[in-house]
């Protein structure tokens, strides 16, 4: 991953505002978000009246201190592992957030204009934008051509272009105009802008929760209930006996077993999660895209850019049967003189003619309408270009024209794009551009085969080239000749037959595929359409990231799975510090059950409960970072996690509330 | 050795028995288009019903026809002594054992707060139980195929009126004869005639009860109901004349739960995910059956002192011509299945033998009742599902269907629905005179003899520690409502979750989805089995039998 | 109400057919084919008395007949049941000292079988050990006069192991070997 360096996670100035919001995240409004954690700060607030009582009977006070103490404390770990969650992303929101006040729009009225604040511009109004204005609001060029910088949103400081029609020409809040003017359609009302949203999500303020963390927390909800019955059943059943059990030690084995440990870091995960995709330049619009792109089954990439370079290359001269090989470079060479493409330039180097351009020439340029370009030289033309638009410019020797087709055909089955070159009324023969596959594309393709993802290939070639170059880059299918409307059919295939699709696409007709999509990425750089359309915009405006997107949902829903399983299986070590320890009162023989040797049932107690609020910040970082993720099958994945984290779980609090309950005894708490 | 030998035969035997039975099922239960046409069609006939359900539909019809068995029942036990069919003149019976035995066997419960030789009449033991016995485990086979209809991805589930009647008249009413005529060759009584007077060799003068014996214990053990026709069932030598119609029983309790396995795995066409399941509960099986012989092989501890030979193991209770393995192992079967009939005295057994039955009944999926231990088994899965599929970094799938919120808390509430029914009901009673009036041995003993009677309602399994003087009036009311609502919530539940993931887009399977064929999954179900099934009852575990085990010198 | 109805329906279709047809079947195969363990495995003696049931265990205290594993329910085969007491129950206990007692001879070196202490599931078990017995062999040989090893010869000769292969002990039938010991010295004296 080109992921940009982690920062680290408890550096003073995120921590020191987390410990401040550990506290004020116990207003019980916002607390009763997590369920768990709300049962367990009453727990805790029960534990404390239970403390004042006996400290007003005078009773021995030492355990129910630590208890009560422990209990507060489970609460503010949990809180704080989401305040430093949402820290990292708060920073970047101020900045944000400066920007934004400071924002001010030239609203064009009549003829002139008039200056006001960015939170006064509605939809529809039209703003101008000089050198050196930040542009006030989301919207389209409608007239002009500015270059922008857009670092504020991407931090790349190389500017782009944004004009009028097209797919250039969306312009974002906070950038800045650095040559030229524009004028701007506002497309957005205020408080609905790109940035008010980039703001919300980095900061996680409001976020709504995503369905697989609704439905965890259903589970850690039921579960909590569940260990209700079982902890509220105990003092009946001691009764039986003729027993009682203190309440503080009750409160203790129901908070011990509870799954405390993953609701405290729930929602730090994913903020978390959000926070990887926002520091690797992408942006969700909410976190249940996050969560789809885990889910991703078939993954659809535009050839160029994306698997090729962006850029073809020509690798070869083909000439026509009777023709010189000099008389075709030359006039290959001749006809890219004037062409400043990249295309163009490598043929002009593959050409390897040192020499000046001749005089009195005239440069012909390409069009959309003709598909060719070339060089007149006085009455000598000379044109290269896509083979059936050279072919159409006028009647060929029919024999040359059919040796064409062949050479053509050869070329495209091979992966590679023929232009077709003419000396005036002379076909000559062919330019083989060649598509250069990305290197290490392969690769990716593999992993994510092993994944269980299909990759399609979308291509405007034609099938025969598509195959080719499908063939080389190792994708598992293609679209040849892909039109939107054919991509957009594709998704709906795909999704009729269960599968999650995603993709990426930066123009208007993008659009209607990016909504349809499971998973769509828009470019920064696209339209504002296809920006609307997409539930993810790539900020970088590179293709390849939808391959890590997936891998940063999947890391995010593994994140949740691990620690849950962690949290569940430390019950089985809980239930053999504490049980014993209520019991063996009641029945001297249930000492057997502490198999850890705890020194005296109070220390077991603690120790347990103590392990039980400090495995929370242990965790914190494993929360924030996300279980180590590698590309590999559901299978082997499972087994990784089941063993890491099931198998840990079962085994790591035997051995932490051993090491407390040393502590504690050593100190003399218990 | 011999404990092996005969854990593989029974086992072993039932396992290979149950794959075609299997198949037989999938076939009568859930014919193919063209198959089994004119069952059908006589069914459809029969009942007058022939739409095809949704699951609200299907579930509501499933409550109504058990309601008319539960009144028809009730009126028959109720009105007894009036009824023909009355040859020992059984008198009335008392309201609350009459709206108990009703649930129970209703439920396919068959607990047992009477001695069916002491207050049952022919007719109440045949029309009314025997009735009941057929058509509970029916409609438990019924809601599994509708159940695994749904899962299978189609949203008419069929008529639960012609699912009810394939299950019993082609699956349980022909298993039921076969094994019966086998009984009856084995020298198990099949009579009308009344009891017997015997005058001893000494002169004394014997009554000897009998009946209808084979019918009775045939479909008895094969539909999970357990309700024995003698009062102490299956240790009953009229009821269990030797090894051999033992080992019969034994069959016949596991075959079919067994069998549900395989025909589920079918409907919903992944045999080989089926199969893990089967290998999930085996072991699970296993490792309680081996723990019970264990435990069980240690000689009666209230003889430490005495010159009594210690070479047999713990005889009481448990029947000298059943062999010395098949008390615990039938203990174990009876309650993995949800069965609840007796081949041993579970009161007698030795502590921590009897907390393998009481595993199995919290458990209550390891192979389980007949079609409700597969439904129970999928809560289970949904969970494993959850949590696994997380763990591979996807919203989590069951056979394409996603789970989500809906799903988890459906099957969250069911686990909770069966903690506080065991829990909650063993806390009321056990606090109080209700229960502590009523033990027989107070201390760990008793306790476990509340815990063991409020499990046995709740998982349906019907066994009892019956030493529990459980005839009184509240008894019969707070068990007759737990096994009710133990009963029905978890139909309900399951139902409620396919109908929401029948509602929802399926997804394709790939290598990236989580794959519930190989033993990894299998790892995390048996796991998600042991903690989310039986952590919650390991508090009141340790009061009972293993406080018993632990105070024992 | 439809439901209703179609409910009725499928009850007495299942009642006929489950209950009625199927006893019928299953009770007309049992009185043909095997009609005397299907009404019980009585034993008539002689005179055609039933004297009891071959499955039924019944009271014997005389020191001439063996004596079979108490029963919690002193043999009512109308009422049967177990102790159900808890493995540890000093009542257990109790019980088998008074039964140590009645069977006297127990030592250390030679422990009374387990089986001859505890009692059945359903009070009526039918057998005792090959060891049951043959602990109460010299007690019988006394009583009747005769050799203990003729005894022991005689039990062996019942004793059988209930499961082939498949259990390990031998047990006898109580009923099967008093008649049987009856019969033998009735036919013993009878040819003196």
């Amino acid at each position: 991953m080109t992921q940009k360096p982690t920062r680290s996670i408890f550096t003073a100035d995120l921590v020191r505002p987390a410990l401040r919001q550990s506290f004020t995240k116990l207003y019980p409004g916002l607390l009763i978000r997590n369920p768990v954690m709300f049962t367990t700060a009453v727990v805790a607030l029960l534990a404390s009246v239970l403390l004042l009582a006996t400290i007003a009977r005078q009773g021995d006070v030492l355990f129910e201190i630590q208890i009560a103490f422990w209990l507060w404390l489970t609460v503010l770990f949990g809180n704080f592992a989401e305040a430093l969650a949402e820290g990292r992303g708060k920073a970047q929101a101020e900045a944000l957030r400066s920007t934004k006040a400071e924002l001010r729009g030239k609203r064009l009225k009549g003829s002139g204009h008039q200056d006001v604040a960015a939170s006064e511009l509605r939809k529809g109004d039209v703003v101008l934008v000089e050198m050196g204005d930040l542009i006030p609001a989301d919207g389209e060029v409608i007239e002009g051509v500015a270059s922008v910088n857009e670092a504020a949103i991407t931090g790349e400081s190389a500017p782009v272009i944004r004009e009028a029609g097209g797919d250039r020409s969306a312009v974002t809040a906070g950038t800045r105009v650095i040559s030229d003017w524009a004028k701007v359609r506002v497309t957005v009302e205020p408080g609905a802008g790109f940035l008010d949203r980039m703001i919300a999500l980095v900061e996680g303020a409001n976020r709504a929760k995503t369905p697989n963390e609704i439905a965890l927390t259903v589970l850690l909800t039921g579960l909590t209930l569940i260990f209700l019955v079982a902890v509220g059943t105990l003092p009946a059943f001691v009764a039986y006996t003729g027993g009682s059990i203190a309440v503080p030690v009750l409160v203790a084995l129901f908070v011990a077993l509870i799954p405390t440990t993953i609701s405290a870091l729930l929602s730090a995960i994913g903020i978390a999660g959000m926070d990887r995709l926002i520091r690797f330049n992408v942006l969700a619009k909410s976190g249940r895209a996050v969560e789809a792109a885990g889910d991703i089954d078939t993954l659809l990439l535009d050839k160029t850019g994306t698997i090729t370079l962006g850029d073809r290359q020509a690798s070869q001269f083909l000439t026509l049967s009777g023709i010189q090989e000099g008389e075709l470079v030359e006039a290959a060479w001749l006809s890219s003189l004037g062409d400043e493409t990249p295309e163009g330039r490598s043929i002009v180097a593959l050409a390897g003619r040192n020499e000046d351009a001749p005089e009195n020439t005239e440069v012909v340029g390409f069009t959309a309408q003709t598909r060719v370009s070339g060089l007149n030289i006085g009455e000598r033309k000379v044109r290269k270009g896509a083979v059936d638009a050279v072919l159409n410019l006028r009647e060929f020797d029919p024999a040359a024209v059919r040796e064409m087709k062949a050479i053509t055909d050869r070329i495209a089955r091979v992966g590679g794009t023929p232009l077709a070159v003419t000396d005036g009324t002379r076909l000559l023969g062919a330019i083989y551009l060649k598509d250069i596959v990305k290197s290490g594309i392969k690769e990716r393709f593999a992993e994510l085969r092993q994944m269980g993802i299909r990759t399609v290939m979308i291509t405007g070639d034609n099938p025969l080239t598509a195959a080719a170059i499908a063939a080389e880059a190792g994708v598992d299918d293609f679209l040849a000749e892909a039109t939107p409307e054919d991509k957009l059919r594709l998704i709906r295939k795909e999704q009729a037959a269960g599968k999650l699709v995603a993709m990426c696409g930066d123009g208007t007709n993008d659009a209607p595929a990016l909504a349809q999509s499971d998973v769509g990425v828009a470019m920064n750089t696209g339209t504002q359409a296809a920006r609307e359309a997409g539930n993810m915009v790539d900020l970088d405006n590179n293709p390849t990231k939808l391959i890590e997107v997936v891998g940063i949902g999947k890391q995010l829903l593994m994140t949740r799975g691990a620690l849950t399983t962690f949290s569940i299986s430390n019950d089985v070590a809980k239930y053999f510090a504490i049980l014993p320890a209520i019991f063996v009162a009641l029945y001297p023989g249930l000492d057997a059950l502490n198999v850890m040797g705890l020194s005296t049932p109070e220390s077991a107690i603690l120790s347990a409960l103590i392990f039980n609020a400090i495995i929370i910040p242990l965790l914190v970082p494993l929360a924030l970072r996300g279980v180590t993720y590698r590309p590999q099958t559901a299978a082997r994945q499972l087994i990784r996690n089941l063993s890491i984290y099931g198998l840990g779980g079962l085994i790591a609090p035997f051995v932490g509330i051993k090491l407390i309950d040393f502590a504690v005894s050593g100190l003399g708490l218990a | 050795m011999d404990h092996l030998f005969v854990i593989l035969f029974i086992v072993g035997g039932t396992a290979l028995l149950s794959v075609p039975l299997g198949s037989y099922m999938k076939w009568a239960m859930d014919p193919a288009p063209n198959q089994a046409d004119r069952w059908t069609r006589l069914f459809q006939t029969i009942s007058g019903a022939s739409e095809d359900q949704d699951w609200k539909r299907y579930l509501v019809t499933l409550l109504v026809f058990n309601i008319i068995m539960f009144t028809l029942t009730f009126a028959i036990l109720a009105l007894q002594q009036w009824l023909p069919l009355n040859p020992d003149a059984r008198p009335a019976l008392d309201p609350t054992l009459v709206f108990n035995t009703a649930a129970s066997f209703t439920t396919n419960t068959n607990l047992q707060h009477y001695s069916g030789e002491v207050s049952m009449s022919y007719l109440s033991q045949l029309a009314g139980l025997m009735w009941l016995q057929f058509v509970s485990a029916a409609t438990g086979i019924a809601a599994l195929t509708a159940l695994a209809r749904g899962i299978a991805g189609r949203s008419g589930l069929a008529n639960f009126m012609v699912d009810v009647q394939r299950a019993s008249f082609l699956v349980l009413l022909p298993v039921a004869a076969i094994v019966s005529l086998l009984m009856v060759l084995a020298g198990m009584p099949m009579t009308l005639q009344g009891s017997a007077m015997a005058t001893t060799l000494e002169g004394a003068t014997q009554t000897i009860a009998r009946g209808p014996v084979a019918a009775f214990l045939a479909i008895k053990q094969l539909g999970t109901n357990g309700g024995g026709f003698f009062g102490p069932n299956a240790t009953h030598p009229l009821e269990n004349p030797s090894f051999w119609t033992n080992a019969l029983a034994m069959i016949a309790i596991l075959l079919i739960p067994m069998a549900c396995v395989w025909m589920f795995g079918r409907i919903v066409r992944r045999i080989r995910h089926a199969a893990l399941i089967f290998a999930v509960m085996t072991v699970f099986i296993l490792a309680k059956i081996t723990g019970s012989v264990f435990f069980e092989s240690a000689p009666t501890p209230a003889f430490v002192e005495l010159p009594v030979s210690d070479e047999t193991g713990n005889l009481e209770g448990k029947e000298l011509r059943l062999g010395a393995t098949t008390g615990p192992l039938w203990a174990v079967l009876t309650t993995a299945t949800s069965n609840g009939s007796v081949g041993a005295m579970h009161d007698s057994l030795n502590p921590l033998t009897g907390l393998m039955p009481l595993a199995g009944m919290w458990l209550n999926a390891t192979f389980g009742g007949v079609g409700v231990g597969m439904i129970n088994m999928f809560i289970y899965i949904v969970l494993a599902v959850f949590v696994a599929g997380m763990m591979v970094g996807r919203t989590p799938e069951y056979l394409g269907h996603k789970i989500e919120a809906k799903e988890v808390r459906f099957a969250i509430l069911a686990l909770f629905a069966h903690a506080v029914l065991i829990l909650g009901g063993t806390a009321l009673f056990a606090a109080t005179p209700l229960g502590q009036a009523t033990v027989q041995d107070f201390g760990a003993h008793g306790f476990s003899e509340i815990l063991y009677e409020f499990s046995s309602a709740a998982a349906n399994n019907g066994s009892g520690f019956e030493g529990l003087g459980d005839g009184s009036g509240p008894w019969n009311i707070a068990t007759g409502i737990a096994m009710l609502l133990g009963r029905y919530l978890p139909i309900i539940l399951p139902f409620a979750i396919v109908g929401s993931l029948v509602a929802k887009r399926r997804a394709a399977e790939t290598a990236g989805t989580l794959g519930v064929e190989d033993a990894t999954f299998g790892t995390m179900l048996g796991l998600t089995v042991l903690i989310f099934g039986a952590l919650t009852f390991l508090p009141a575990a340790a009061l009972g039998p293993i406080a018993e085990h632990f105070s024992i010198p | 109400m439809l439901d209703l109805i179609s409910g009725l329906r499928v009850a007495a279709a299942t009642m006929i057919i489950c209950v009625v047809g199927y006893t019928a079947l299953v009770l007309g195969f049992a009185q043909a084919i095997t009609p005397a363990t299907a009404n019980g495995s009585l034993i008539a003696n002689e005179r055609g008395e039933i004297v009891g049931s071959q499955l039924i265990a019944q009271a014997f205290t005389s020191p001439e007949y063996f004596w079979p594993r108490p029963s919690a329910v002193d043999f009512d085969a109308s009422g049967a049941g177990g102790s159900n007491l808890s493995p540890a129950n000093p009542a257990l206990t109790e019980r088998a000292v008074k039964l140590i007692a009645a069977h006297t001879g127990a030592t250390e070196e030679r422990p009374i079988p387990a089986d001859l202490v505890t009692a059945s599931g359903a009070g009526l078990d039918p057998h005792i050990s090959l060891e049951g017995a043959l602990f109460q062999a010299p007690r019988i040989a006394a009583a009747r006069g005769v050799e203990i090893s003729a005894i022991a010869a005689f039990i062996r000769r019942l004793a059988y192991a209930p499961g082939a292969f498949f259990t390990e002990g031998r047990i006898v039938n109580v009923l099967e070997l008093n008649l049987a010991l009856d019969a033998e010295l009735a036919a013993s004296e009878a040819s003196n």
